[in-house]
């Protein structure tokens, strides 16, 4: 399935929603679209996982990238994710420990929901 | 022993199709169907990192996936850039993944290939027997014939 995105603000954080697939040919559009919205000024950034049918370690890495730019830019950076077969992906790289990841988009995006970007 | 052998041009759209295939073939071999999501990811994971290799070396060669179903369902996934290519995968620590000074590539190739080591337990790297290359050689049980 094709990669999906599409932006929408919740409680004053901006939400990309992703869905389909994230990999070494998509993920170039994902990392393209997380600068867009920094440079846009975004600086509550939570990237919705919920619709991703499959992420690599290029989707990840791009992801990675978005935290280290949003931590730069004094910003928040959150995931949302409560499909087990990607939780398992973030664990078994170690990324859980550098992602706040929330289950919902209501966690994520609670005051100081997402945490500082560090 | 059936075998299914796919070459393909070293393009990121290509990854997808050898993940399909991939898939396909575990299937129709037997594979748990509780496996195929990690065989989908180890498949694309092996063939991102040859086509990186490939493009980073200037490569017009062909990747080539190689999939097999002996008493076993064993892929393996052969690249040509020079062997030394392949030194330095590592899986990162935690505190080295979000460093500033870690490059988005060695970023990428350090998780690519903590997410092989994790989902295959029977992971090989080695070189190819004629020129340079590497094959990543993944095997998964087969439960049903």
């Amino acid at each position: 399935m094709e990669l999906s995105l599409t932006t929408r603000t919740v409680a004053g954080h901006t939400v990309l929603e992703v869905g389909g697939e994230v990999d070494v040919y998509t993920a170039p559009r994902l990392r393209e679209r997380l600068i867009e919205l920094v440079d846009a000024g975004a600086r509550d950034v939570v990237v919705d996982l919920e619709r991703v049918d499959f992420l690599d370690s290029t989707g990840l890495g791009v992801l990675v990238g978005a935290l280290k730019r949003l931590r730069t830019a004094q910003g928040t950076f959150g995931l949302v994710c409560a499909k087990e077969p990607l939780l398992k992906i973030f664990r078994i790289t170690a990324l859980d420990q550098v992602f706040p990841i929330f289950p919902t988009v209501e966690a994520a995006t609670e005051r100081d929901g997402s945490g500082p970007a560090s | 022993m059936a075998t299914v052998r796919l070459s393909f041009s070293p393009a990121p759209v290509h990854v997808r199709t050898a993940r399909l295939v991939g898939v396909a073939v575990a299937r129709r071999a037997g594979v748990a169907e509780e496996l195929l999501d990690e065989v989908r990811l180890a498949i694309g994971e092996a063939c991102t990192r040859a086509v990186t290799l490939h493009r980073q070396y200037g490569l017009s060669e062909l990747v080539t996936v190689e999939m097999s179903d002996s008493d076993s369902y064993t892929v393996r996934v052969i690249d040509h850039a020079p062997i030394e290519a392949s030194v330095g995968l590592t899986k990162l620590p935690p505190d080295e993944l979000a460093d500033e000074s870690l490059t988005d590539d060695a970023l990428t190739t350090g998780v690519g290939f903590a997410l092989l080591a994790g989902f295959v337990d029977d992971l090989q790297v080695r070189p190819v027997d004629d020129g340079p290359g590497t094959e990543v050689r993944m095997v998964w049980p087969v439960t049903r014939r």
